[in-house]
């Protein structure tokens, strides 16, 4: 098991070839109280670098960008009766996906968790 | 324009109390604490938020019938405002749209303007050419603060008791902390509530005065947002601007039975016209079925899918606990109960036309 960070603040843990994908706390601290996720369905496939969700703080919308290609496996579903939970775990109950990766060479391009902390700061 | 955004007599207070600054119409303000847009929302609905709001513009107006010459460029009646009473108002331009909404207070042997800050190097210009023979001077040592919430008069009337003798949209001069201090029992948050003219050297003194109060927090401008948008209150540049007519904003409310009569404002045909046959399309509330908000510039489609017009300001609610909105629809099709969909990133999202406030308006009349 192993976890990789995007540069647009997600973080992924790998597990064969299934990842849980989420936002990092930076992420959730920089966006303020969540009050809506809209998250794709189970099934649907995505090219990295493309949208696959939005996250509302009150002031202002935030895509979720792929940072891989894949496919969506499961919803975390508690996320639309409690988007807040966002704000409270998002490295923990609160991820948004799990995913099945097409291919984990893409894997490569993400940093550690060491390269995430340097990127934030 | 690559000027550095500017900063207001309580800025040191901001940083010092956490605030999160962002430009705000060049202006360096708190758009939260570290409580957060939510908390700051409820406090002030709950108890009593303290804002700062010295970006406005504030105005001193001198010189003979001041209030009949504003009559020339805001269709209020402002030549009949009493000393001591303020009116929420607006200039028109000729083709009847808003140039700006602004509160104007007769101080007895002046008149106070409050005008929004991004619109100040046009407000200001625009009365001293049109105001014959009046003096127009803006403030620029003076902060503005507003402290707004039901406990409000208990967090000003502690430190100055003259503040719980007045009612809504009445103003007096008034000593707070050994300073005096113009107070104004208004505001725009929908609840009861303060805004306090002081001068810039004491403003952060006094601003923590009202602090020190168990009920009163510092709010930023993100629950200024949302806290006047389910008040239904009108936000320039977003509700209205030059093209809109304070008809198709619905606020014929604001404009006095004689000035609607009379006329005699910038705009006046368009006006008059619209207050006796309608506005082809008019600002209303928007409620979100789902908890997706809807924000400005989103399509509101009737249930056939034909447009109806857009969004022009949305958000969440703290209060409502969901997504609230305003925008202009088609007036043929604007009544309360009425049934549109919001298309949100592509697709449709019902909602449902509502009277505005969306939470009740909380003033001391």
């Amino acid at each position: 098991m192993a976890t990789y960070y995007s540069e647009e603040h997600e973080w992924i843990t790998v597990e064969g070839d299934v990842a849980t994908l989420g936002i990092t706390q930076h992420a959730a601290d920089q966006l303020g109280e969540v009050v809506f996720v809209e998250q794709r369905e189970a099934g649907e496939e995505f090219e990295k670098g493309g949208e696959i969700g939005v996250i509302e703080s009150v002031k202002a919308a935030s895509e979720i960008y792929a940072p891989l290609d894949g496919e969506v496996v499961e919803v975390n579903e508690a996320l639309a009766d409690n988007p807040g939970a966002l704000n409270e775990s998002p490295e923990g109950d609160a991820w948004i996906y799990k995913i099945k990766i097409s291919d984990a060479s893409q894997l490569e391009d993400l940093m550690d968790l060491d390269g995430y902390k340097a990127l934030i700061g | 324009m690559t000027d550095a955004p500017k900063r207001t007599p309580l800025y040191d207070l901001h940083v010092e109390l956490g605030g999160k600054m962002v430009d705000f119409a060049g202006w360096e303000m708190p758009v939260q604490y570290p409580m957060g847009i939510m908390g700051e929302h409820k406090q002030c609905r709950e108890k009593a938020a303290l804002f700062d709001v010295s970006h406005m513009g504030q105005v001193i107006l001198c010189g003979e019938n001041v209030g009949e010459k504003l009559e020339t460029l805001c269709p209020q009646a402002y030549a009949t405002l009493k000393e001591g009473k303020a009116r929420y108002g607006f200039f028109t331009n000729e083709e009847g749209g808003i140039m700006d909404d602004l509160i104007v207070s007769n101080a007895g042997d002046h008149y106070f303007v409050v005008v929004n800050a991004a619109l100040r190097h046009q407000d200001i210009p625009h009365m001293q050419t049109n105001l014959d023979g009046v003096e127009v001077t803006e403030i620029f040592d003076r902060a503005l603060v507003a402290v707004q919430g039901p406990k409000a008069e208990d967090v000003v009337g502690e430190l100055c008791p003259a503040a719980r003798e007045l009612k809504f949209m009445e103003t007096t001069l008034a000593e707070i902390g050994g300073v005096e201090c113009r107070i104004s029992r208004l505001g725009y948050t929908g609840e009861d509530g303060y805004e306090i003219s002081i001068p810039e050297t004491d403003a952060i003194r006094v601003s923590k005065l009202f602090l020190a109060h168990d009920d009163c927090e510092p709010a930023g401008l993100g629950a200024r947002d949302s806290l006047r948008l389910e008040a239904g209150l009108c936000l320039y540049g977003n509700d209205i601007d030059q093209s809109t007519s304070p008809i198709e904003a619905s606020l014929s409310w604001a404009i006095q039975k004689r000035r609607k009569e009379e006329g005699g404002f910038p705009g006046a045909d368009r006006i008059q016209k619209e207050l006796a046959e309608g506005a082809a399309k008019k600002l209303v509330g928007i409620k979100p079925e789902g908890r997706a908000p809807a924000r400005q510039g989103v399509e509101i489609q009737n249930e056939n899918g034909d447009t109806l017009g857009a969004i022009t300001s949305g958000s969440f609610g703290p209060t409502v606990g969901g997504p609230v909105a305003m925008g202009y629809v088609a007036a043929d099709q604007s009544a309360a109960g009425t049934k549109v969909n919001l298309i949100i990133r592509g697709k449709a999202q019902p909602a449902e036309i509502v009277a505005l406030p969306f939470v009740t308006q909380n003033y001391k009349r």
